[in-house]
């Protein structure tokens, strides 16, 4: 920070802070790291065909479903709270849009801001639960967590009578102009355009090998964009580190505590609505197990990403690089010749690694004494 | 003790009061803190309230500033009846409030809880967001004003001194402060020169024609800047005095409750 008035002194007091020293005080510079070097390990240890074109669309796939999450579930951890019902809120919003698309034959113009809708209302459900009763979030979501699985079984078997899948997405939602938002491959064009000067792998026939961007992987890098300004560039963000940092002071100060947080839980149900949006589009039915275990991932790609478990510290842009991690690590080792199952293994690691460095990189930033 | 001559002080403005309160009550549970306390502070002067660890001040004050709703008592703003719902009501009618304990989050610099709830935004639409250079000046020069440099404005407030993280404090309350000012206990980490300035600066913002409410248990500093003096103790008020009327060994005798102190003074053989 540069002053003009003219009684500005510089601090005699204030050493000069070096680029590296700024940097170590961003939170998503774990993350950052933690790309780098799993990069160099597949690097060495993979088949080179993990880091051509299709093989980055490869990992990136997966790392965009769990990092739409993931953002959700850092806002909501910046902001003070968990949210373990995300994994069980993509199957049970899952069920709402495949029921309003098949059961009911909604066109997508009304079933995806109907399954928005529905999803914030359980997010908001949550938040005033957590907020009336004062109750740790992690107790009333882990509930959540049992009631909305058991529910989307309930409800699959009431809609299909008797089975656990509900079919027929596909055909459903056939020829629907909204359709291409939410599914399928985006700026197919511009990799055909590609294709054709030989700038990307191509098929013996000429066709591109990727035959465009998957939309998840358009959604995440937005979300993860606006994420980010949000936290850092509005007022909202602002009251999200408060509300996490302290809320009672938050409170003090006249930021809207409450609303915050429960503003908080729907978009991160909301970010689970789309990720059950945009992967049962894809698969074209969804099942029971949709997202099965996503909140732990949610969560440990958020800590990765630099988020403090007692809330007030993290980024958006950490749990973005974080997801990427997953993604690659969990494709990445089928690329090696290691057992695949090292990948928990890997996982727990990289989790206890982050903790610890978070917890000295907060202290770094505190000064805490 | 001396009673000092520092600030100018007129006689107590008698124009209506910003904020008048009548026979508070805030029970807990089964703990009554306030049993029914009559304050109120007008345009223009510095309303010092005083008493013992535990009197009721920071509970008392905390009605005023929307924390508490009060149990029994009625609030009036500017002649109308009012109850504020939030901090954040008390703050859009013009009341701010150095808390006790500050309400500073120490992960956040000092820019962003300088402005936390009330952030300046420029733009507009989509892209109305913080106006952040204007934050950081501000920030700068509130704390400049109050004879603290420092160092960078989004240097976390974690890492501030006790005294420079309750003069971030005062400086953000005096800025936000449009009608009515409320210091609890501002100066209890705060060096001389520091006390001085904040003293200074109540004496300014009541020459705007702020109200003041100064807690303080430095009788001293109270009769610095006071205008007129309340006494509360064990969840009422002993009485208000105007300054002129009221000595400060009487001050200090209501304040810790008489007797007792008059012993200590007798015990230790000089003035406590
Ligand atoms: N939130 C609360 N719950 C229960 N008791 C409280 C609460 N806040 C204050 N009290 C009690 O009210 C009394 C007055 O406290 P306080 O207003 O902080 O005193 P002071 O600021 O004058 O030192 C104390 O006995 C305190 O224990
Ligand atoms: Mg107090």
């Amino acid at each position: 920070m540069t002053d003009t008035t003219p009684q500005a002194v510089v601090d005699e007091r204030l050493k000069s802070e070096s680029f590296g020293a700024r940097l170590m005080k961003r939170p998503e510079l774990g993350a950052i790291a933690g790309v780098i070097l799993v990069t160099i390990f597949f690097l060495i240890t993979a088949d080179p065909a993990m880091f051509t074109l299709s093989g980055i669309i490869n990992f990136m796939t997966p790392a965009a479903q769990l990092g739409i999450l993931a953002i959700g579930a850092a806002m909501l951890m910046i902001g003070g709270e968990f949210d373990l019902s995300i994994g069980s809120m993509v199957a049970f919003s899952g069920l709402f849009f495949a029921a309003a698309t098949v059961t009911f034959g909604m066109p997508l113009i009304v079933a995806i801001p109907a399954t928005f809708l529905f999803s914030a209302a359980v997010g908001s459900l949550n938040g005033f639960i957590v907020i009336r009763s004062g109750l740790p979030s992690f107790i009333v979501t882990l509930a959540f967590l049992f009631i909305l699985r058991g529910l989307s079984l309930v409800g699959l078997k009431l809609a299909t009578g008797g089975s656990t899948q509900l079919r027929g997405v596909r055909d459903a939602i056939e020829g629907d102009w909204l359709a291409p938002i939410f599914s399928g491959d985006a700026f197919g064009g511009m990799f055909a355009w590609l294709a054709e000067r030989g700038l990307v792998e191509t098929f013996n026939n000429g066709a591109p090998k990727v035959p465009g961007l998957p939309i998840e992987i358009v959604w995440f890098v937005i979300i993860a964009l606006l994420a980010t300004w949000v936290l850092l560039r509005t007022p909202a963000g602002n009251w999200i580190f408060a509300a996490g940092g302290d809320a009672n002071a938050a409170t003090n100060s006249g930021v809207p505590v409450r609303r915050v947080k429960i503003s908080l839980f729907m978009v991160t149900a909301c970010c689970a609505a789309l990720v059950a949006i945009i992967t049962v589009m894809d698969a074209g039915s969804t099942d029971a197990r949709r997202g099965f275990q996503k909140e732990f991932e949610a969560i440990i790609a958020a800590v990765i990403g630099g988020c403090l478990l007692t809330g007030g510290y993290g980024s958006a842009v950490g749990a973005f690089f974080g997801a990427i991690i997953f993604g690659m690590v969990v494709i990445g080792l089928t690329y090696t010749g290691f057992d695949q199952d090292w990948f928990q293994v890997f996982l727990g690691g990289m989790l206890l690694i982050a903790v610890l460095f978070n917890n000295a990189i907060r202290k770094r930033v505190t000064g805490e004494r | 003790m001396t009673d000092d001559t520092k600030f100018h002080h007129g006689d107590a403005p008698e124009t209506a009061p910003i904020v008048e309160m009548k026979n508070i009550e805030k029970h807990f549970g089964n703990i009554i803190a306030l049993a029914g306390v009559s304050f109120d502070v007008r345009p223009g002067e510095c309303h010092c309230l005083l008493g013992d660890n535990g009197a009721g001040k920071s509970t008392f004050i905390k009605t005023m500033s929307g924390v508490h709703k009060p149990t029994k008592g009625e609030i009036h703003f500017e002649g109308r009846p009012m109850s504020f719902d939030s901090p954040r009501d008390a703050m859009e009618a013009g009341i701010a409030t150095v808390f006790q304990d500050l309400a500073m989050i120490p992960l956040m610099s000092v820019t962003r809880n300088f402005f936390m709830g009330r952030e300046p935004t420029k733009g507009s639409g989509p892209f109305k967001r913080m106006d952040v250079d204007r934050m950081n000046q501000t920030t700068m020069d509130g704390m400049r004003s109050m004879g603290i440099n420092l160092r960078a404005p989004d240097q976390a407030v974690g890492t501030l001194s006790g005294g420079e993280r309750q003069t971030v404090a005062i400086a953000r309350a005096v800025h936000f402060g449009a009608k009515v000012l409320i210091l609890d206990e501002p100066t209890s980490a705060l060096g001389v020169r520091q006390t001085s300035n904040v003293l200074a600066t109540i004496d300014k913002v009541r020459k705007q024609g702020i109200g003041v409410v100064f807690i303080s248990h430095n009788v001293r500093h109270a009769l610095a800047v006071g205008d007129r003096f309340t006494v509360l103790n064990r969840g009422k008020t002993l009485g208000t005095a105007k300054r002129g009327d009221i000595s400060p060994e009487e001050l200090q005798d209501l304040m810790a409750g008489g007797q007792e102190m008059a012993q200590l003074e007798g015990s230790l053989g000089g003035t406590v």
